[in-house]
């Protein structure tokens, strides 16, 4: 078993009446990309908030690196880069200022060459003079990146890290987390409201909803138990249709469009049904699985 | 770490606009003031001595750099407070409504560290704001007008101090000037742990400097018990230093009232910023 970076037990935040988190617990464990997924307002930024000290627990616990985040917050902090909801810089400030002022207070020695090793990595190299006041909403994200990585953390956690962003922004994003969890073997907890998000990079997960943990644990094992819609795109849909029925009669299939077969069906079965089409001269153009997490999200949250 | 933190502080408040309105309002009240003086200054004397003058005769240059530096500081030290609150109003609750204050939170470095450094920033500044006031009074005021024995008339009659015996008395006054206003920067910065709106503690800061000057100014019994006790009342003791002989325990005092506002709000500040869930 890898060694645990957090664990959450029973933790609880009330403001007031209003329950923002109630009762979740969790494990994230040494190289882990581990997803926090939930609609908005489901506790995620909370969460994230406690694990970070900006807000104080109603009750439970939480340890990080082995040591309680109560009794150990500088030592935790020192080893924890991240961005809460959207990097906030001092817009009056230079980026590499900026950076400079972050670093001096991130409890390890970073050097000025560091700073402009971050600047490039995240793709700002000729940017670093200008004010942070003229930076697009994707350029303050990489900084935000930049400053989360400014004393090699061990632990990441990026707070809906892609908010706000184009689509290039968010594919930039997304290959810059992939390219920290393989090329520099970090764990990182990355919390957010879009699903593929998750599905694309995460391999361990908690679903929250309404403050609640709904459902956690690896990605692919929490999907396959699940049952896919796939869609088949045939050139003989009604014959195609016959032999489901016939080879597979317990399993849905409904014609979807002219030549469209959206079929519900075990992981495990695709191979096979796609099998039985070609021995069966049945021409494959494309198979095309419905986007899985999307059909498990709003089941759990049961909408 | 908490030196780190200051100096970080510090930049902030150098690379903010709004921090050098402070040396420029100052620059230029003193300079009109002085202008003023330059122009018409013999007529304001002898509003302020004519009743003296049937009985005296005032010899030598009454009009002196010791003079107008003693009539600016008079006339001004009551509006540098809002020129401090201006920076150090901003310095928790600014960062909290731009939500930088999530960034610093975040860090290892403890609140208590956190908001100390931006007190011993905000306490630089105010000092850089009371030397640059003494500088442009006195030093401006001497090249002006020159040098001279200082006429100072308060309610217990006419002082003449001479010369040789006024430098150290700015200097004092001047400190505890700076208390006082090292006093309205905590005050603003307290306040700035209970918000999230970078204005807010600026205008309660001088609402309530207006609040206990009323109540300090107004003759009405039933504050005498808590006259005393504000700081408002010791806002003005660097007046002290310019009477003879020395109202030594008045001032004592006085730096002692101020001294334990700067504690007591302090020990809130810390407490409240302790416990802030930052939510911005």
């Amino acid at each position: 078993m890898p060694e645990k970076i957090i664990e959450v037990k029973n933790l609880s935040k009330h403001f007031g009446k209003i329950k923002a988190v109630e009762d979740v617990s969790f494990d994230v464990y040494k190289g882990d990309v581990f997803g926090f997924l939930g609609p908005n307002g489901a506790g995620k930024s909370t969460t994230i908030r406690v694990m970070l000290s900006l807000i104080t627990p109603t009750s439970g616990e939480i340890s990080l690196f082995g040591k309680s985040l109560n009794a150990n917050r500088s030592f935790i902090l020192s080893k924890i880069g991240c961005i809460v909801e959207k990097p906030d810089f001092y817009h009056y400030l230079s980026a590499q200022k900026n950076l400079e002022i972050f670093a001096r207070i991130s409890g390890s020695h970073v050097s000025r060459i560091r700073i402009h090793e971050m600047i490039e990595f995240v793709g700002l190299k000729g940017r670093e003079k200008d004010k942070v006041g003229s930076f697009s909403h994707g350029m303050k994200q990489r900084l935000g990146i930049a400053q989360a990585l400014l004393h090699d953390p061990e632990l990441i956690i990026l707070d809906e890290p892609t908010t706000g962003l184009d689509p290039k922004g968010i594919i930039d994003i997304r290959n810059l987390i992939l390219q920290l969890k393989n090329e520099r073997n970090k764990t990182i907890v990355l919390s957010s409201h879009i699903l593929s998000e998750i599905e694309l990079i995460a391999n361990r997960m908690v679903i929250l909803n309404k403050g609640k943990s709904v459902a956690q644990g690896s990605v692919t094992e929490l999907l396959n138990e699940q049952e896919l819609v796939v869609s088949f795109q045939v050139d003989q849909p009604e014959k195609a249709l016959q032999l489901i029925f016939q080879k597979f009669p317990g399993i849905t299939c409904i014609l979807s469009g002219i030549d469209i077969l959206q079929i519900t069906a075990t992981h495990e079965l695709i191979p096979d049904i796609n099998r039985l089409f070609l021995a069966n001269d049945v021409n494959v153009f494309r198979i095309d699985p419905k986007r899985q997490l999307e059909e498990y999200f709003l089941k759990l949250i049961g909408n | 770490m908490f030196w780190k933190s200051t100096y970080n502080e510090f930049i902030k408040i150098a690379a903010k606009p709004r921090s050098y309105i402070g040396l420029g309002a100052i620059t230029l009240l003193v300079a009109v003031i002085l202008f003023a003086m330059r122009m018409d200054g013999q007529s304001y004397l002898s509003f302020i001595t004519g009743s003296f003058e049937q009985t005296l005769s005032f010899q030598g240059s009454v009009l002196n750099g010791n003079l107008m530096a003693f009539i600016v500081l008079q006339l001004l030290i009551i509006h540098i407070p809002l020129l401090v609150a201006l920076v150090t109003g901003d310095l928790v609750s600014g960062e909290a409504a731009s939500g930088s204050i999530r960034m610093l939170c975040t860090k290892p470095i403890s609140r208590t560290q956190l908001l100390m450094s931006k007190f011993a920033a905000g306490s630089a500044y105010t000092l850089i704001i009371t030397v640059w006031f003494g500088v442009m009074a006195l030093g401006f005021g001497k090249l002006l007008f020159g040098t001279g024995d200082l006429m100072v008339l308060n309610s217990q009659g006419l002082f003449i101090l001479q010369s040789s015996d006024v430098i150290w008395r700015f200097f004092s006054g001047l400190s505890v000037a700076y208390l006082a206003l090292v006093t309205i920067a905590t005050l603003s910065i307290t306040l700035s742990c209970f918000t999230d709106n970078s204005i807010g503690p600026i205008v309660a800061t001088m609402a309530i400097i207006v609040l206990f000057t009323i109540i300090g100014t107004l003759d009405v019994s039933v504050f005498d018990p808590i006259r005393p006790f504000l700081f408002t009342t010791h806002m003005a003791a660097w007046r002290s230093f310019f009477e003879d002989p020395l109202p030594v325990p008045a001032i004592i005092r006085s730096v002692v009232v101020l001294v334990a506002h700067i504690m007591i709000l302090l020990s809130i500040a810390l407490y409240k910023f302790n416990r802030k869930d930052i939510l911005s």
